[in-house]
């Protein structure tokens, strides 16, 4: 017999990560079930990382409410779980009359909501802020921010799992069927059973809603492109660069990382196909076009590399973006969560709708505290970060802390073990990327990529073809050249 | 902090020949940083024959082309301290590295720099498509096969044809794998003759020139490429696209100097070689640090690595023995048909060996270095590739004291 959950979350993205978290604020067996081999593989990771202000969204929505109350946990959340977060502020550029008139109406959004620092700034002090930037006037927000989206869903998964949430990767539900009062999940790995399940699918969302019984979603994907520049121009944009915005759409914009690159980016389509992530080369060319009217500093020699996301936004028969959908319909699928339509800003939002889940869940069953609930999370201590006494005890107390691997991003040996031997459990390549770094820099792993995989292998047991670069089956090498496979 | 006269760092083809050098030339206090556990930097890789020709005129292997220096490193007892990585250099050549028994760091009278190159990748191409794996450096794939002794697939498919790239050609086909093709952007090969013939041709790997992949295909591991022609401005030429089936993709699209200590320190980088701008003693516009090897400019050959890294040696003594620095105010530059010169600033007052890559092929053709339009020297050339780096002697006698120098093929 299968052992039974209380919950079991589908989804290991940001928001999945976060509903995680929160639960296991409570007595209650809990799993995560992600179809891919780590966290944060698609929408979570695969934005501009910008903590939002609220003011773009529309008076009265969830999506407004959650991204003003998440922002303003921010810091919190970043004291417990150790990830980046800058408050670095952004600005939206503007030129003309009809610009100012919506910045106006975009500042009186921001207020109802509930957003303070919002300040509108003239040519002079705009330059101050960002020097090079191109525009006559700003709506400056001085509560944005900037963080790394995959630390941060790693550092809520890492949480979460530390207070007792099991995480299965690479468990695909391809079937859900009610049997009395518990829920059982199909997956390519064998069934699993549940009383209460948490849709947290993101780009799966409708698929999972409709196994739920719980149909007639309109989900379309939304797909953008972005650019990423080399870490030396970072030093040259101080916080994000947007457009005037509409409440559907940002813009094109400059946004520096927290580690210094910069994204240019999205331009946005619909799309059918939920799992292509192919960066043309004519959205390429147009990005760093439209993007240099803002930020003159787009050069092709600094462009180290690109990256597609898509957003699964739910619409209406006319194709209206609607508000988020979170739900439990108790007449067709009692003690089911059903999350639809989690899009932007659902980076800023996630601990807010992660609440919000848990709320709705709790006005149906009351939960036992969990009493050793531990909110705070330490992560891998980031050598290159670190000053030069601190690197000189780091290499005192383990000296794996003086061998550098990654030569561009500074990551030693025993950074990349402690991501090897990560708590979830993880073991891709591109795992030990976003939570070291390694492979990230000018050289893209051209130089340690097979000191990793070697360590892989070394640490693990495994052979050379069982390393994975990311999705199942991305398989790095054949095996071994020559001699025993 | 502790002083030395002389921090080596990189301890490849350039800082070896560098130190021997040194060592040569009386300075004893100094020690060479390498980041590897051992010293021979990518030549330890690099497994083919071909090293050496001009310096030993016999054909080695890149480790034993490496060994010879190391040998001669440690019969002088030269220090050197190995799995060191610089982390920070600055302008008052304060070197820190970590290593695994704590951090080091030096003052230094002058510092070497010698870090060699790195492969530019999939990246900084642009090319548009998935993300799988399956796409390789070529480096990265002869790292993977030399010292790791892993394959990195079966059917391959090569983009650039520099060197590396067409040496991995023939190995991955001596290991059993199936190289389909390579393909090449430029109407010409970027790497040198000798390859083509010993690497492709040998092997009937074709070669196809102005082609180049437009998309990548496969969403787990590598499944395909797209193929087409370009233009005369490198553009793709629609319809001319042409599907490969592989599981491997090579890129071999050219090196970059390893500059990222540079930027640290304020050097100024000559955008064309990506490298230090030098004067004729290669000293960089900081004083007391010097470049040589690939991380200056890149080389076709290491044999030219260890030449320039001995004349740089010379320069370091002199400095550090307190030699009064020549002003360098002569601009050299980079005329017609020239891609970039090293060094980028000269004094009029001294020889110096002009190094300089072509932007073309050309046939029966002149090199000439000009001084506000006045003829200074020249070189005929039956034929001159931009694979091939080209060097000049100029003489300090036919110099004025005022005026740019420009190179330019005729």
């Amino acid at each position: 017999m299968q052992e039974q959950y209380d919950v079991i979350v589908i989804g290991a993205g940001v928001v999945g990560s976060a509903i995680a978290r929160e639960l296991s604020r409570y007595r209650l067996r809990i799993a995560v079930l992600e179809k891919n081999l780590d966290v944060c593989n698609e929408t979570s990771g695969r934005n501009s990382a910008v903590v939002h202000g609220g003011f773009a969204n529309p008076v009265g929505s969830l999506k407004a409410r959650f991204c003003v109350s998440g922002n303003k946990m921010m810091d919190k959340l970043a004291a417990e779980l150790d990830f980046p977060f800058k408050r670095c502020g952004k600005v939206l550029v503007g030129n003309t009359p009809a610009d100012m008139e919506q910045l106006q109406r975009t500042m009186e959004q921001g207020a109802i909501n509930g957003m303070d620092g919002l300040e509108l700034v003239d040519e002079a002090r705009l330059h101050e802020l960002v020097p090079a930037v191109v525009g006559k006037f700003a709506m400056w927000s001085k509560n944005s921010g900037i963080m790394d989206p995959f630390l941060y869903t790693i550092a809520l998964a890492e949480n979460a799992h530390a207070n007792g949430v099991s995480y299965f990767f690479d468990h695909e539900v391809t079937g859900i069927h009610r049997e009395t009062d518990v829920y059982v999940l199909q997956t390519g790995k064998g069934d699993f059973r549940t009383r209460w399940v948490v849709n947290a699918a993101g780009l799966g969302c409708k698929r999972i809603s409709d196994m739920l019984g719980i149909t007639g979603y309109r989900v379309v994907g939304s797909r953008s492109n972005y650019i990423i520049l080399h870490k030396r121009m970072g030093r040259l944009l101080p916080m994000p660069v947007y457009p005037v915005p509409n409440n559907v759409y940002m813009g094109i914009h400059v946004t520096p990382t927290v580690d210094g690159n910069v994204t240019v980016g999205p331009d946005a389509e619909n799309t059918d196909k939920l799992d292509d992530y192919t960066v043309p080369q004519k959205n390429i060319e147009e990005l760093a076009a439209s993007g240099t009217v803002l930020w003159p500093h787009i050069h092709k020699k600094d462009q180290i590399r690109t990256f597609a996301g898509i957003q699964p936004k739910l619409v209406d028969e006319n194709g209206t973006v609607q508000d988020y959908k979170i739900e439990i319909r108790d007449d067709i699928a009692p003690q089911a969560v059903n999350l639809v339509g989690i899009e932007s800003p659902g980076l800023t939002a996630s601990v807010p709708i992660a609440q919000y889940v848990v709320e709705l869940m709790r006005e149906r069953e009351a939960f036992a505290e969990n009493p050793a609930f531990n909110p705070c999370r330490k992560g891998i201590v980031r050598f290159a970060d670190c000053t030069p006494a601190e690197q000189a005890r780091l290499i005192a107390s383990d000296q794996d802390y003086g061998e550098l691997v990654c030569g561009c991003e500074g990551v030693t040996k025993a950074e990349l073990l402690a991501a090897i031997h990560n708590p979830l459990g993880v073991v891709t390549m591109t795992g030990i990327k976003y939570r070291t770094r390694a492979m990230m820099g000018g050289c893209q792993g051209g130089f340690c990529q097979m000191k990793i995989e070697q360590m892989i292998e070394q640490e693990l047991g495994c052979r050379p073809q069982e390393v994975c670069y990311s999705r199942k089956g991305s398989w790095v090498l054949t095996g071994n050249m020559r001699g025993e496979a | 902090m502790e002083r030395k006269e002389v921090v080596i760092i990189g301890g490849g083809p350039a800082g070896l020949a560098a130190a021997v050098e040194l060592h040569k030339q009386g300075v004893r206090d100094m020690v060479i940083l390498e980041r590897e556990d051992r010293l021979g930097g990518i030549l330890r890789q690099c497994i083919h024959d071909g090293f050496g020709l001009g310096r030993f005129g016999e054909s080695l292997s890149g480790p034993e082309y490496a060994q010879a220096f190391i040998d001669e490193v440690q019969a002088r007892g030269i220090p050197y301290e190995t799995g060191a990585a610089v982390l920070e250099l600055t302008c008052d050549r304060k070197v820190t590295a970590a290593t695994r028994s704590g951090l080091r760091q030096y003052e230094a009278k002058a510092v070497v720099l010698a870090m060699g190159c790195k492969e530019r990748s999939r990246g900084s191409l642009g090319i548009p498509g998935e993300r799988p794996s399956g796409v390789f450096t070529a480096g990265s794939a002869q790292a993977y096969m030399n010292l790791y002794n892993r394959m990195p697939g079966r059917e391959v498919v090569i983009l650039g044809s520099g060197d590396i790239g067409m040496i991995m050609a023939r190995r991955l086909t001596l290991e059993g794998a199936h190289v389909q093709a390579v393909f090449e952007l430029l109407p010409h090969p970027s790497g040198l003759p000798r390859n083509i013939v010993q690497c492709l041709d040998d092997y009937d790997i074709p070669l196809y020139l102005s082609h180049t992949v437009t998309e990548i295909h496969g969403r787990t591991r590598l499944t395909g490429v797209t193929v087409a022609e370009v233009d005369v401005d490198r553009r793709p030429i629609p319809g001319t696209e042409q599907e490969y089936t592989c599981d491997t993709l090579i890129l071999s699209v050219g090196l970059i100097p390893e500059n990222q200590l540079l930027e640290g320190a304020g050097i100024v980088i000559d955008p064309r070689t990506n490298g230090a701008a030098v004067d004729e003693a290669l000293q960089t516009s900081v004083p007391g640090i010097f470049s040589a090897g690939n991380v200056l400019h890149v080389h076709d050959l290491v044999d030219f690595v260890s030449l320039e890294a001995e004349t740089l040696a010379r320069s370091v003594a002199a400095y550090v023995a307190g030699t009064p620095p020549v002003p360098c105010n002569l601009a050299v530059e980079a005329g017609r048909g020239v891609g970039h010169t090293v060094p980028q600033r000269v004094s009029g007052t001294a020889d110096f060996t002009l190094s300089l890559r072509v932007t073309g092929h050309y046939r029966d053709c002149r090199l000439v270095v000009r001084q506000d339009g006045r003829e200074v020297v020249s070189k005929r050339m039956k034929k001159a590739i931009p694979a091939e780096m080209v060097q000049l002697a100029v003489k300090a006698g036919n110099l004025r004291r005022i005026g740019a120098l420009e190179v330019s093929v005729e």
